[in-house]
């Protein structure tokens, strides 16, 4: 078998210290396959994004390891670290994180800026992206005027266009009502299909992880192995 | 990120919050506005005092007088001593009414042999009544007892020559009109008639040749007389007098090697001074005139630099609200790859680009009010003191001043820059 692209090995992360030390996350091992798509499933607070951040390198784990592409991240330099969010992974979160008075072009073409590529070609690119999720006649538009699943197709745009190997998304459709959801499920999961991209969802929806070709159940920051769909059931009055 | 891009961004973002932006650079405005007027006050007075005597020919003369003995009126007066010379009143440019201990010929000898001396001459004051032109009718004659020592600052005509056989005058533009003349051109070569009175009080006359116009100068205003017309006059004043009295003079100019360098003057001065007798150069007299528009320039300065460091708390205290405005901006550029020293390149970038704002707009408009308000002052309170600019600016010492502002608002960008680039991406981006 093939070296996972992502591999959690028993990982752990406390918020905090002395009382106020909370352990989000009590060792969790997953492994994450090119090409597949896995939903991260649980109630709010259980410890869901905390391990999609942990995957995606934005934080450092307190216990266990993780390996990318069979390399301990703890050894990766942080410019290597930065390479792989800018280029091997794409982010789409539950709040859309747009500038709000730029153009959408200009908030889809951050990663290649960030990646310092040319002005020429970070246009072309985003365009393309933008062509992608037919939001192309928006690319002038300033962000704060899109609607909701427009926003949320930018961000996509956003998060494809270095043509990453890892999409994360977290709540992806948190946002969204169930018609405009349904569109963003649609589009990430031809990405997934068309295009190969490993798709990392973090949801309590529990039709969008059955989607998904795999799901990972966390309850109180462990994998709950009995995957009991109540685990999942968003609690009463919790916002998310 | 790309250099030109972390620029358009910074500049893109400095102008999102315009109002805070614009405050903080109002605050820099008012620093950098004070700071280029009062550098340009500085740069007109002294290229005016330079431009009276830049070509100071006399670099080699050294104005000596007695030594003040020490005692002052505290001290109640000195015991007579009847080998000393009386007092004698200063000419024009001192104190009105001033004394100082006079020059014997005993001490233009002891002047002469110090070592390092080639020459001494006692500096003779002639006062005459009256010059007239022509029939212009009689005007009150000043002497400039310094003309001969410094260059003039022409309006036409040449220099006076003390090695020339005609008796010359160097006669200040103010002259000309009372005279009758049009033009300091037509002035050149004519022949005036000097009054003066000799030991009895019979006035005589004295031609003299016009040989320059002089603008109107601050270092002592009046008449400028060659050392042949300055002698002629002298012998009419002295003529008639008791064979016995003894000679007096106020200063002496004594002469040096013109290729002495500081430390051997330095050692003349002290050489001098030991022995009772107080010396200035001429760079000595224009030096302590400097001296004091430069404490006037350096307080003015100081208060510019207190408006500047208070425009520095300004730029740490705007930059500060937009890095918690855009946290979730900095977490989410982080999370996707930029690095910290990048996000610091980008706020810092921010800071020196409002610095530069504040302090372009603040020169440029300096210049702008400095200008104007110099030719108005130059044809109204200083009218008669023609070629003084009193605001004059030097592209360099404007350049300095932005850059010094730039550094300013680079070092207080530091602090925002640095929590900027500390941010966790995660702490950014938390949603609750
Ligand atoms: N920075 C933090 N400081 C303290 N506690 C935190 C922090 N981030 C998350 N937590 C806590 O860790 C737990 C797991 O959070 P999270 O991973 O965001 O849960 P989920 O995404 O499943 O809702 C929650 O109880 C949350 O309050
Ligand atoms: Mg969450």
């Amino acid at each position: 078998m093939t070296v996972p692209v992502l591999s959690a090995q028993n990982i752990g992360k406390s918020y905090g210290s002395g009382a106020n030390r909370f352990d989000a996350l009590k060792g969790v091992s997953v492994d994450i396959r090119a090409g597949e798509s896995v939903a991260i499933v649980g109630k709010s607070g259980s410890g869901k994004s905390t391990l999609m951040h942990l995957l995606a390198l934005l934080d450092d784990p307190d216990s266990g390891a993780l390996l990318v592409e069979g390399t301990d991240a703890k050894k990766l330099k942080g410019k290597e670290v930065n390479r792989l969010r800018n280029q091997d992974f794409g982010f789409v979160f539950q709040q859309f994180f747009l500038t709000a008075n730029a153009s959408v072009l200009e908030n889809v073409v951050l990663p290649l800026k960030i990646a310092g590529v040319d002005p020429k070609e970070r246009k072309a690119r985003g365009m393309e992206a933008l062509e992608q999720l037919e939001l192309a006649d928006k690319a002038k538009s300033k962000a704060m005027n899109l609607s909701g699943g427009q926003k949320q197709r930018a961000v996509i745009a956003r998060a494809l266009v270095n043509n990453p190997k890892v999409i994360f998304a977290d709540e992806p459709t948190g946002n969204l009502d169930t018609a405009t959801g349904a569109v963003v499920e649609d589009i990430l999961f031809s990405l997934n299909k068309d295009k190969g991209i490993t798709l990392i969802i973090v949801t309590h929806d529990i039709d969008l992880a059955a989607r998904c070709d795999r799901q990972i159940f966390i309850r109180d920051g462990l994998e709950d192995v009995t995957r009991s769909p109540e685990a999942i059931a968003k609690p009463a009055g919790a916002h998310s | 990120m790309k250099f030109v891009d972390i620029i358009r961004t910074a500049i893109a973002n400095s102008f999102r919050s315009k109002l805070r932006t614009g405050l903080t650079v109002i605050a820099i405005f008012i620093g950098a506005f004070t700071l280029t007027i009062t550098s340009g006050i500085g740069t007109g007075v002294t290229s005016y005092i330079n431009s009276q005597v830049s070509a100071i020919g006399a670099a080699d003369v050294l104005t000596v007088t007695k030594a003040d003995d020490g005692a002052t009126a505290g001290d109640g007066p000195a015991p007579y001593d009847p080998e000393k010379a009386t007092a004698i009143s200063l000419g024009n440019g001192s104190r009105p009414g001033s004394t100082i201990q006079a020059l014997t010929d005993d001490d233009l000898d002891t002047i002469e042999a110090t070592s390092g001396i080639l020459g001494v001459d006692p500096s003779v004051q002639v006062t005459p009544d009256y010059i007239v032109y022509d029939v212009s009718g009689k005007f009150e004659l000043t002497v400039n007892a310094a003309a001969t020592l410094t260059t003039a600052d022409l309006a036409s005509g040449e220099q006076l020559d003390n090695e020339s056989a005609t008796d010359q005058i160097l006669l200040p533009t103010t002259y000309l009109d009372p005279l009758g003349f049009s033009t300091p051109e037509s002035a050149i070569g004519q022949t005036v008639t000097i009054g003066i009175a000799d030991f009895a009080g019979t006035q005589q006359q004295v031609p003299a040749t016009i040989v320059g116009v002089q603008n109107e100068t601050i270092l002592g205003a009046g008449a400028g007389l060659n050392q042949p017309l300055t002698d002629r006059l002298r012998a009419v004043e002295l003529s008639g007098t008791p064979a016995e009295a003894p000679q007096s003079y106020a200063t002496a100019t004594a002469r040096f090697d013109l290729d002495a360098s500081d430390e051997e003057i330095t050692a003349i001065k002290a050489d001098l001074a030991d022995q009772g007798y107080a010396s200035q150069t001429v760079a000595d007299q224009i030096g302590s005139f400097e001296t004091v528009i430069n404490v006037i320039i350096g307080v003015l300065n100081a208060f510019a630099v207190i408006a500047l460091i208070a425009a520095g708390f300004g730029i740490i205290n705007t930059l500060l609200m937009s890095v918690q405005e855009r946290t979730r901006e900095i977490g989410l550029m982080k999370a996707m790859g930029m690095n910290g020293g990048r996000v610091y390149a980008l706020f810092s970038t921010e800071a020196v680009f409002i610095g530069f704002l504040g302090s372009a707009l603040g020169a440029l408009v300096a210049v702008a009010v400095g200008s104007v308000v110099s030719n108005i002052l130059a044809t109204t309170v200083f009218e008669n003191l023609p070629g003084l600019q009193v605001v004059q600016f030097a592209p360099s010492s404007i350049a300095v001043i932005i850059g010094i502002v730039m550094l300013i608002a680079f070092l207080a960008g530091t602090l925002p820059a640095r929590a900027a680039a500390r941010q966790n991406p995660i702490d950014a981006l938390r949603y609750e």
